[in-house]
């Protein structure tokens, strides 16, 4: 086994050190009944072997390498610079953890706050953590920051739009919770806020990929003393205003569309930002610059206060362990793209986007039902979404969600995305095929 | 020179106006205009060229100890080596670019890749079923905690509300019980270490939702009233959470399901070899026997007529995660349990176990072990061995050497705790110049304390004002 590298005769010295005789004398703590118990587990193979098997497993999933990718709904098929992967898969940071001895993790340590200041740029707060696990354990977690700030509030307002998936996850964290979980539809600024509001919710842009402006919903919140919560697209935040700029007290937004392949949905990046007034509130790990006895900058995890391993039963959150390797390749990606590449791939997903729905509201039977939108919207279809995802497939194009996955009673509508990656000419031909499946 | 020894610039601090590091494809679409009132004025991320780029990341990990570098005793953590395979396999293409909702007829691979790894940890741990959803210890912990809570009430036990903690617990254990809703109640250690029985009985009332145990635990010792303990807190009325953080030490050895344990998680980045990554992404699958397997979270993987399904296990808590878990970290534990197969797992326990041990005799008589007794997979050492010394100073010392301390101040319930967790892919070799680096520290905070004192001097930064850092926050740069 190449991963032992002690032999025979290295063990029984180490025997000898300790006084034993044999390495199951170790274990005498363990009832003898159950010990050393069967597995009924395959042998151990070969490199090859496993290697072969798993690319024989991995084959038989449909993926963006030899079709045309609309498929979007949480996990985004954007390109990711070489540069990326190359970096963040070096030994020294893929091997390392969490950064507890500053001394001989500046590497992570100066990478996170790099990162902290780069996400907090592009979502408009002053404060962002080290990561969530995704967005929907970091929203269920922003919520609960939320209802904490007050001890006579229970009400969160959700809106009808929120990301299924998402909103699976923040009904089962608040589940434990006095709280009253209401749904509203439309623009956010519209939501029934009152004096038992903990915090309005509003998704920037929706599950359907609407895009509502924030500014009149933060006022709305803020009048009768609730907090704004957004969950954002953070790619579209390059292009649009931030959610902190228009007024937002905390901020979760999915990471996995900066330099993150879609990895059957995980690992995934939760990003989470606040403002100042909130920081000493927020949940998960923080990295903070300071100084040596040299006077030589460094950084360190700080605010320890908030989290588990100090506070225990007190913590704001249990959060431990992170997402730390796919915020490493957001840093790096959202380092690598700049101020000029981030608005550069944002254009092309807006404009293509914009472009794609032109040409398929001018197809029989379609109609684009998403009103302003970033690079995702939804289309009604003249015979069921489902028939024609199948149809289309087969045709080399995966053309969109069908939105019935989540909900039976809608079977015709589909949930289309177009990024970077799309040729105009991929465009052109979804056009063409969504015409002839109708006919 | 070395990279590591000079300071590097912030990538902020290396822009240049109108620098990109990645070429994009030129637009093939007429442009399209903004909602006025939505557009984004300015955007101020850094501006480098590719190479800065590089060389500013491979410098920056140049300043990290990592496993790939140094050895790394970090107790609790089983920073064990993560062979080079699993990356390959987890980065295949079919993994890597697939979706998450493409269907299920489009993802074969996937769920079966899910199906048989749900189907090769139940048979690890001895349990019926397994969610591999959770995306951390942590987050396994309160899977588990919201599993027995929807029980309880299922069965309508409003009253049981108090969650049983023994004292050497991790932190994540009582936060988690919190955020379920459970106050949490502190078991002492008795003088072995282990659970002290009598405090467990006396808390054993009609308020008892459960009781949550590491085993082996935070001392590194195994909890050998275990059987006692499950079947009390169930005569009790309450549910038994295994906390597996420390089952390096176990696996192919011990069947935790089979001793009366309800519901536990697996740190896949522990003990199944996924790497760290400097905090992340870990996976807790949780898994669960007869009573509970019922009220797993999902989606988890069937197999029916020959095709692989999701379902929803019948009386399920719901989703703590969108989608189905951190995949990729699945795919990388799935290929190291296949390469190392039954015989290999069980050589896993055995040799971390015996190099935990043979340290702890090589440096026990030097730096005191509270609980003597034969250890598991690690073992709490103490570091307060001459005037003036603490762990702290052992800690920086031995970074001088070339070592990561070992996790210091834990478990709370030893003063001056050093946790030593040497994991099974470690040589006698290393762990041989390990023992020679703790016995010269030990030498010279007897004769030259200062060493230690203002250790390390070999790192780019000295010990670093974390009051300072606290008391004034700068979490972003500013220019």
């Amino acid at each position: 086994m190449p991963f032992i590298a002690n032999t025979d005769a290295d063990r029984k010295a180490m025997l000898d050190a300790i006084g034993k005789s044999s390495v199951e004398e170790l274990f005498a703590d363990i009832p003898e009944k159950r010990r050393f118990p069967e597995l009924k587990l395959p042998e151990g193979k070969s490199e090859q072997e496993v290697l072969r098997e798993l690319a024989d497993l991995a084959s038989r999933n449909l993926t963006p390498e030899r079709k045309a990718w609309f498929l979007g709904a949480g996990a985004y098929n954007h390109f990711i610079p070489a540069v990326v992967p190359a970096l963040a898969s070096r030994g020294e940071f893929l091997t390392a953890y969490t950064p507890y001895q500053p001394e001989v993790a500046q590497g992570t340590l100066q990478s996170i706050f790099e990162y902290q200041s780069m996400a907090a740029e592009l979502l408009g707060v002053p404060v962002v953590n080290a990561s969530h696990y995704d967005v929907a354990t970091a929203l269920a977690e922003g919520i609960i920051m939320a209802l904490k700030n007050y001890s006579d509030r229970t009400e969160v307002l959700l809106p009808r739009d929120l990301h299924p998936e998402y909103k699976k996850v923040v009904e089962l964290y608040l589940e434990p919770f006095k709280v009253e979980l209401r749904e509203y539809v439309g623009a956010p600024e519209v939501a029934p806020v009152s004096d038992k509001t903990a915090c309005l919710v509003a998704s920037y842009p929706t599950f359907t990929g609407e895009v509502y402006p924030l500014a009149k919903a933060a006022e709305a919140a803020h009048s009768v003393g609730a907090l704004f919560i957004v969950q954002a697209d953070p790619m579209m935040c390059a292009l649009f205003k931030s959610p902190g700029a228009q007024g937002a007290d905390i901020v979760a937004a999915e990471g996995q569309c900066l330099g993150n392949p879609m990895n059957f949905g995980g690992p995934f990046l939760g990003m989470l930002g606040t403002t100042t007034q909130l920081m000493r509130k927020i949940p998960g790990r923080l990295v903070g610059q300071t100084k040596d006895s040299a006077d030589r900058r460094g950084f360190v995890l700080t605010l320890s206060t908030r989290e588990q391993h100090i506070r225990r039963e007190k913590a704001v959150s249990n959060i431990c362990s992170n997402q730390g390797l796919t915020m490493l390749q957001t840093c790096i990606y959202l380092a690598a793209m700049g101020k000029n590449g981030m608005r550069t791939v944002a254009s092309l997903c807006y404009d293509k986007a914009h472009y794609a729905a032109e040409l398929i509201n001018g197809t029989p039977g379609y109609k684009v039902q998403t009103n302003s939108f970033f690079k995702e919207f939804l289309i009604s279809t003249p015979i069921a979404a489902e028939e024609i995802f199948d149809r289309l497939v087969k045709r080399g194009f995966v053309p969109g969600l069908p939105v019935s996955r989540y909900d039976a009673s809608k079977p015709n509508e589909l949930l289309v995305c177009v990024t970077e990656v799309n040729t105009k000419s991929e465009i052109d031909s979804l056009a063409q095929l969504l015409k002839e499946v109708a006919q | 020179m070395n990279a590591a020894a000079v300071q590097e610039p912030l990538i902020f601090e290396l822009s240049v106006e109108g620098r990109v590091g990645c070429a994009l494809p030129k637009s093939d679409v007429p442009h399209y205009e903004l909602p006025k009132d939505l557009e984004r004025e300015t955007l101020n991320l850094p501006q480098v060229d590719e190479l800065t780029l590089v060389r500013h990341f491979s410098r920056l990990s140049q300043k990290n100890y990592s496993i790939d570098t140094n050895f790394y005793p970090l107790g609790s953590c089983t920073m064990k080596y993560n062979p080079k395979a699993n990356e390959v396999a987890a980065n295949m293409a079919g993994w890597r670019l697939s979706h998450p909702l493409v269907g299920e007829k489009y993802s074969q691979g996937s769920l079966e890749l899910i199906y048989r790894l749900q189907a090769s940890l139940a048979e690890i741990g001895g349990f019926k079923a397994v969610s591999l959803q959770p995306a951390a210890g942590a987050h396994g912990e309160l899977s588990g905690i919201l599993m027995i809570r929807k029980y309880l009430l299922d069965h309508g036990e409003t009253k049981r509300t108090k969650m049983l903690i023994p004292d050497s617990a991790h932190g994540t254990n009582p936060a988690s019980c919190t955020m379920a809703g459970f106050v949490t109640q502190t078991i002492p250690s008795g003088p072995d270490g282990n659970i002290d029985m009598k405090a467990l009985k006396a808390a054993l009332d009609d308020t008892v939702a459960g009781i949550m145990i590491t085993n082996p635990n935070t001392l590194g010792l195994f909890e050998k009233n275990i059987e006692r303990i499950a079947a009390l807190v169930h005569k009790a009325g309450g549910l038994v959470y295994g906390d597996g953080a420390n089952m390096n030490a176990l696996v192919g050895v011990f069947k935790p399901g089979e001793a009366g344990i309800d519901v536990m998680h697996f740190n896949l980045h522990k003990t199944f070899s996924t790497p760290h990554g400097g905090g992340g992404p870990g996976a807790g699958m949780i898994a669960a026997g007869k009573t509970l397997a019922a009220y797993l979270p999902g989606p988890t993987v069937a197999m029916k007529r020959g095709k692989f399904e999701f379902e929803m296990p019948e009386k399920s808590i719901g989703h703590v995660k969108a989608f189905y878990g951190n995949f990729g970290v699945l795919v990388r534990a799935y290929s190291y349990i296949l390469l190392q197969g039954r015989e290999g797992l069980r050589r896993i326990a055995e040799n971390s176990v015996l190099n935990a041990n043979y340290l702890k005799a090589k440096i026990e008589k030097t730096y005191p072990v509270k609980y003597p007794h034969s250890c598991m997979h690690e073992f709490v050492a103490m570091g307060d061995i001459a005037p003036g010394i603490r762990t702290t100073d052992i800690a920086k010392r031995l970074i001088d050497y070339g070592i990561h301390p070992p996790t210091v101040y834990f478990p709370l319930i030893v003063p001056e705790a050093l946790m030593i967790e040497p994991t099974e892919t470690e040589s006698k070799a290393t762990l041989d110049m390990f023992v020679d680096a703790m016995l010269a520290i030990a030498k010279e905070a007897k004769e030259e304390p200062e060493l230690l004192h203002n250790a390390p001097v070999t790192t780019p930064v000295g010990r670093l004002d974390e009051v300072l850092a606290a008391r004034n926050p700068i979490l972003c740069y500013k220019d």
